[in-house]
């Protein structure tokens, strides 16, 4: 009796000791479900799916706030895998928070900027250069396509220049065949 | 020299008529300076090269055109003297049939030379060396364009114990690596000699396919007397050619996925590529030329040593013109090539072999069937994947599994689509999930570089509105000076004098 309840009270105290030591040592920071909710989000930080930024629109799918079909960059691809992720049924593009289209970068028709610097403050990833009274540019690279510094310009020198399609970004096909059925071809 | 017997047979691959005595009958010809000379900036993999060149300029044969950018791409020279006419995007030999950019020169027919300066590489050291085969514009001229410095440079970690040299030439119907063989074997044997020294290999192994018996009769005679390079004949199997199948072929090593050779101290070159760096070290020359099979329905099938940029138009006028007119070449070989979306295209460093579409290359294929699963594919497979499995997995766009299917193992040989008896384009589906998966890692990685800018502006922003508050508050200190406390202190005092007045006030009252 007494050996047996011995061996549990050590089995309890070194079991308690590990789970304390582990749950210090191996402390989950932040929630993960919301970053893999926001690794799934394409970081354009639009804001177009009414929140500000990607970072809180995860969090608020995570919390249950928002659905799962509010992002147009992301298209219909995003909402497939914030579905699988989020083990909730698909739901089509909720088109009242804009439609998905090709990427495009922001373009500065310098001449006609009078170096403000609004579009820079409105630039969520700082894609922008320039200084007051200077002529302002896009870092081509840096553009995540959010069309946020459009509003702002008062002279509407920037425009948006969808990608073009060349030799190094081209992509193979999807295979377009004709499929005979067999019995066709019994005939 | 020592014939190696022992060969192992790797699984699957096909016999398919090899057509290859179309174009051997004559010897290479070399085709004179055409009227215009096209250079696409980008015939390598990596990136485009940087232009140094400006429209105007009087360039030497041999002459930097554009300079490799960063160390993942390779210069171009001009492969004859001239002006430079334009600098333009013009069509590429590519499948896409996008334009891309393009330098045109215009001849003088001067054909006349920079000087050329021989590279004692001894002297200078091997890392000197390869720091001038980068600006050489020498890349892999069988057919996958890797820029070569980089492979002669990959043996810091480990070192190369045996350079293989690739002389399969698997594919139908290309010739230009066996004629390359028969007439410049000299230059080749001395090549192999000086790329084994260069990357401290101590043997050297020549793999050649068993349907090129005039080019192994000239090899055994010239390295007959060298103890360290040795030729292996290997089966006609499509596809030997294929880097890692090779190797199996030859050493009986598996190199495992995403691995190199070169981490098992194997390196490979092919024959045109060891000649280019022999001609490069040797006597000074870059990259200019390379040999061109083209065959299949055209008057005089044979093999030309074209200048790069060359319009193909041209080539294919001087080899006579189509037998039968449709218009349609194919680039590379009939198996992994792929139909030029137009011949107002030049010849790049790529371009090993044009065919001439015979009319049943060109035919509507026959309906394709549904897939039955007889899994032949699998049986030919030369990798060993599931062909069946990536079929389905990449029809439904499930790239991640498909990914867990090795699809990127795929060496995209045309073994699968060969054999199937459904006519189902099998590697097609391959190669539209393998770039669509590349096009979505790029997407991932541009996304990470989005967020981390993100993160860091909303850092900032905090930092900058931090720094404000702390600035205010300073600024109200700095008001808050002595005399201002007494100033508060007095009036204190009479705000407390008047309180004990009321009070007192209050008190008579009540008494």
């Amino acid at each position: 009796m007494l050996t047996s309840i011995l061996i549990i009270l050590f089995l309890a105290v070194i079991i308690g000791l590990v789970l304390g030591f582990s749950s210090v040592q191996f402390k989950v920071e932040g929630d993960p479900i919301i970053e893999k909710i926001d690794s799934i989000l394409p970081q354009t930080q639009c804001g177009q799916c009414s929140y500000p930024g990607c970072k809180p629109y995860a969090t608020a799918i995570a919390k249950g706030d928002a659905d799962i079909n509010q992002c147009p960059p992301g298209g219909e691809k995003g909402v497939r895998a914030l579905a699988e992720l989020m083990g909730v049924e698909y739901k089509p593009l909720n088109e009242s928070h804009g439609i998905s289209k090709p990427k495009a970068i922001a373009f500065i028709d310098e001449d006609t900027c009078i170096g403000c610097t609004l579009c820079i403050q409105a630039c969520p990833v700082d894609a922008i250069l320039g200084a007051a009274k200077q002529m302002h540019t896009i870092i081509e690279k840096e553009c995540t396509g959010c069309e946020l510094c459009l509003p702002p310009c008062p002279v509407d020198c920037i425009s948006m220049e969808p990608i073009e399609e060349n030799a190094e970004n081209w992509k193979w096909k999807y295979p377009v065949y004709s499929i005979s059925t067999s019995k066709k071809r019994v005939n | 020299m020592k014939l190696l017997d022992k060969i192992f047979k790797f699984n699957g691959g096909i016999n398919a008529e090899t057509q290859k005595n179309i174009s051997t009958k004559n010897s290479i010809k070399s085709l004179p300076i055409p009227s215009e000379i096209r250079l696409p900036l980008r015939q390598h993999i990596g990136k485009m090269a940087k232009l140094k060149v400006k429209v105007g300029d009087q360039v030497l044969k041999g002459e930097l055109i554009a300079e490799a950018d960063g160390n993942i791409s390779a210069a171009i020279h001009a492969p004859t003297s001239g002006i430079v006419k334009s600098i333009e995007k013009l069509l590429i030999p590519h499948p896409s049939g996008l334009p891309d950019f393009c330098v045109t020169l215009i001849p003088d027919n001067n054909d006349k030379w920079i000087k050329k300066i021989p590279i004692d590489w001894k002297k200078i050291g091997i890392e000197e060396t390869n720091k001038l085969i980068l600006n050489s514009g020498i890349v892999g001229l069988g057919g996958a364009a890797f820029p070569s410095h980089l492979k002669l440079g990959a043996n810091r970690n480990n070192p190369i114990k045996t350079l293989i040299i690739n002389a399969a030439e698997c594919e139908p119907y290309i010739t230009c690596d066996d004629m390359l063989m028969r007439e410049h074997g000299k230059d080749l044997v001395e090549g192999i000699d000086l790329v084994q020294s260069l990357i401290g290999a101590e043997e050297t192994i020549i793999g050649i396919e068993d349907n090129k018996p005039e080019a192994f009769k000239i090899i055994s005679n010239l390295i007959e007397k060298k103890p360290n390079i040795y030729i292996k004949v290997v089966p006609t199997i499509y596809p030997s050619g294929d880097a890692k199948r090779l190797i199996f072929l030859i050493n009986g090593i598996k190199i495992p996925k995403e691995k190199r050779s070169s981490e098992y101290g194997i390196q490979m070159f092919n024959v045109a590529t060891i000649v280019a760096i022999f001609r490069f070290i040797q006597h000074g020359e870059p990259s200019l030329s390379r040999i061109v099979t083209i065959t299949g329905n055209i008057k005089e099938p044979q093999n030309y040593e074209v200048l790069f940029g060359t319009p193909l138009q041209y080539l294919i006028k001087d080899a006579g013109g189509q037998k039968i007119k449709n218009n349609t070449f194919i680039m590379g070989g009939p198996m992994m090539g792929f139909k030029l979306p137009s011949i107002d295209v030049s010849v790049t460093k790529t371009m090993n072999c044009v065919i001439s579409a015979e009319p049943e290359m060109i035919q509507a294929p026959e309906e394709a069937l549904p897939c039955i699963r007889c899994a032949k594919c699998a049986e030919a497979c030369p990798v060993s994947l599931q062909p069946q499995e990536l079929f389905w997995l990449s029809k439904s766009d499930q790239f991640e599994k498909a990914q867990n299917y090795n699809l990127f193992d795929c060496i995209e040989c045309g073994c699968c689509s060969y054999v199937c008896p459904s006519n189902i384009p099998l590697v097609q589906f391959y190669r539209y999930a393998k770039s669509e998966i590349i096009a979505q890692s790029i997407a991932t990685e541009e996304a990470g570089i989005a967020r981390e800018r993100n993160d860091f502006r909303i850092l900032r922003l905090d930092r900058e509105k931090k720094e404000r508050a702390e600035r205010n508050a300073q600024r109200k200190a700095e008001n808050t000076g002595v005399d201002k406390l007494k100033l508060i202190e007095e009036k204190r005092a009479e705000i407390s004098a008047a309180m004990d007045r009321i009070k007192n006030d209050k008190k008579l009252n009540n008494d």
